[in-house]
């Protein structure tokens, strides 16, 4: 059974709407990955997940169930003991999430002291586990310091000891890596599979880096102006994409092997913007696609299945492979 | 060829090595190894190494303190509140006597009389009895009526800040409603109406300075329940309580302690003002009373009114030094050393 299933999600602004009928599932042990460029939709699907949506948004439609409790319909109080316990965030930016004039020590205990009611003392003993447990050198003495003496690799980290200190089922990282250098960004994202081995939790990464992707996901969903267009685990996704937005993007991405370099030559790129989601009439991306169809530009393609866990959102691709016997399986 | 490939996503490609060149950093690694993880890609992401760099950072804890300190203006600031602050605390023992007695002879001007180095008043009380007396009322009402209105001015700001919506209007109102009355005739009449007691002026000083402390805090929270802080601290289902008091208002002290410095100083004038109008306690002497009382003799014995005037202007000096003294050292960007 799936940890975590969202069903017909839609987030509504009173003058526009980001995300429409998003459904999407994560089971225990699980990384997913939530794949699409700014303004897709899919920081606003984590923070709707636990409740956080900013003011004037709200679930239009659609439900979120979580060990089969439907986080949708529970109570702020109710939810809060959720947050944080059962599932857990860590944010793009690990500069401004920490409180700067808290130590390590004390955010972390606070967390711990809330959620599992420990004593002082044994949450500080906490702290340092946790610390160690993100591989923290010298947690010791880190615990007392505070956010301003840690580089943003290590501020991370400790977001990280955050928020894996109840032992969440899932834990949600919203670009845990886009605000770190890249040499720090492979350390981050291996501690977070690290720790989701260890401590047996799901992991829904959301990312716009399909290099991320590739070395870390079990299944992707890719979206696009607030719709899926197409879910797969990782392997046929890469191999085998079959929305056009997936093959713009994964083409957009120079391959080692085939030697693209911008000195010989132009980088490929899907023309055009991504597109309001405002006055939808069909697909959203029917402007940029290579393969638009005049039906495309009328109807919004429901997501259909190529395989069992392959589904897409584009007519015209999916009867095209099908046809012609190669649907990825 | 290494600088062409760290350009390029690893896309699809396990075998593609993350980082740079891990040669260097594995030769550094003395930590011991944690357990293995069979998934690792880049080696060195086993423990996060500290480079130098991040030990430069000079311990937080004091840092304010040490850059306060390093502020000569502050620090002088500091003594005098010291030297005013002892007089006050040993005044009993210092002048054991009512300082409302009269002692002697009046009108001996200062260095007349050994056994009073500052004189007497017009009937006969000892000035320097008053003077450090009087330090005491000042004192007591400048703090007491500050802490009042910092209390309140917090809990209103915070309140309308965090909250904003409904709850900000209101309250934005009540505020308004305060600062459109002008402050010192609002002191006047409330310590008209009310009993001219220590309590019932202190109360009035902090119903005249409780709004200002109340904007200044409300614009802090509107910045700071903004910041990611606040949003993961809801993500970890802090609830509202818990975030305006531990995760924001630490951060939106510092200028609250500046203020509530300034206030002190604007509390001890207040005080004065009232008293040299008469309207403060006549029970107690105050600096204010002081000079009141020295007021129709100013042409003869005008060292009745300087001298108690002089404290008042030293004090309230030295609280503005500490006030300015302190804005540089709890501003991160003006203090040096961050």
């Amino acid at each position: 059974m799936a940890l975590l299933n969202v069903e017909d999600l839609t987030i509504a602004f009173p003058r526009a709407t980001p995300v429409r009928g998003l459904s999407f599932s994560v089971n225990p042990r699980e990384t997913v990955a939530l794949v699409g460029e700014s303004g897709s939709g899919k920081s606003l699907t984590a923070l709707a997940l636990l409740g956080l949506l900013p003011s004037g948004a709200r679930i239009a439609s659609g439900r979120v169930a979580f060990a089969g409790r439907d986080l949708t319909a529970l109570k702020d109080r109710d939810l809060r003991a959720v947050r944080g316990r059962d599932i857990a965030m860590i944010f793009q930016e690990p500069m401004t999430s920490l409180n700067p004039v808290l130590t390590l020590g004390d955010q972390i205990t606070e967390v711990v002291r809330l959620h599992q009611g420990l004593s002082r003392a044994a949450a500080k003993r906490r702290a340092v586990e946790l610390l160690d447990l993100v591989r923290i050198p010298e947690p010791q003495r880190r615990v007392d310091e505070h956010p301003h003496q840690l580089s943003g690799g290590m501020r991370q980290r400790v977001m990280i000891a955050i928020a894996v200190a109840c032992s969440p089922k899932l834990l949600i990282a919203d670009e845990p890596t886009t605000a770190l250098d890249v040499t720090i960004q492979a350390q981050v994202l291996d501690l977070l599979d690290g720790l989701r081995r260890d401590l047996d939790m799901a992991l829904l990464l959301i990312t716009h880096d399909l290099g991320v992707v590739a070395e870390w996901a079990d299944r992707v969903v890719v979206m696009y102006a607030g719709r899926k267009v197409e879910e797969a685990p990782f392997a046929p996704l890469f191999a085998a994409p079959l929305h056009p937005y997936t093959r713009g993007l994964l083409n957009a991405s120079p391959r080692l092997e085939e030697g693209h370099h911008h000195s010989l030559g132009p980088l490929l790129e899907i023309p055009g913007s991504i597109a309001s989601a405002a006055a939808e009439t069909g697909c959203a991306f029917a402007p940029r696609c290579p393969l638009v169809r005049a039906a495309c530009r009328t109807r919004v393609p429901e997501p259909m299945a190529a395989a069992d866990d392959h589904s897409v959102a584009c007519p015209v691709t999916f009867t095209r492979e099908s046809e012609h016997g190669l649907a990825v399986g | 060829m290494t600088s062409f490939e760290s350009r390029l996503p690893a896309v699809a490609s396990h075998g593609v090595d993350h980082g740079m060149d891990h040669g260097a950093t594995d030769a550094a690694q003395s930590a011991p190894p944690p357990p293995a993880w069979t998934n690792i890609h880049a080696p060195d992401a086993l423990r996060a190494t500290t480079s130098d760099a991040e030990r430069l950072a000079p311990v937080g804890r004091w840092r304010a303190t040490r850059a306060y300190l390093r502020n000569p203006t502050a620090v002088i600031g500091l003594l005098i509140l010291a030297v005013v602050l002892a007089a006050a605390a040993l005044a009993p023992t210092l002048f054991p006597e009512d300082p409302l007695a009269m002692v002697d002879r009046p009108l001996q001007w200062p260095g007349q009389n050994p056994d009073y180095p500052l004189g007497t008043d017009a009937l006969g009380r000892d000035v320097l009895a008053g003077l450090v007396h009087g330090a005491r009322v000042s004192l007591l009402i400048g703090a007491a009526a500050t802490l009042v209105s910092v209390v309140a001015g917090v809990l209103v700001g915070a309140t309308s800040g965090y909250f904003g919506g409904r709850i900000d209007d209101a309250l934005v109102k009540l505020v308004e409603v305060f600062q459109t009355i002008p402050g010192f005739i609002l002191l006047i009449v409330t310590v008209a109406i009310a009993q001219p007691t220590i309590p019932a002026i202190t109360l009035a000083i902090a119903l005249v300075s409780w709004p200002a402390v109340a904007r200044l805090v409300r614009a802090e929270f509107r910045a700071l329940r903004e910041k990611d802080m606040v949003m993961a601290a809801r993500g970890l289902g802090y609830g509202h309580t818990r975030i305006i008091l531990r995760e924001i208002l630490p951060n939106a002290l510092p200028p609250v302690i500046v203020m509530a410095s300034v206030t002190v100083a604007t509390a001890i004038l207040m005080e004065s003002a009232l008293s040299f109008m008469g309207l403060g306690d006549p029970n107690t002497i105050s600096w204010g009373s002081m000079i009141g009382a020295g007021r129709e003799m100013l042409r003869t014995a005008w060292y009745l009114s300087a001298i108690p005037g002089l404290a008042i202007v030293v004090t309230v000096l030295a609280l503005n030094l500490i006030g300015d003294g302190l804005n540089d050292a709890l501003n991160p960007r003006l203090s040096e050393g961050r």
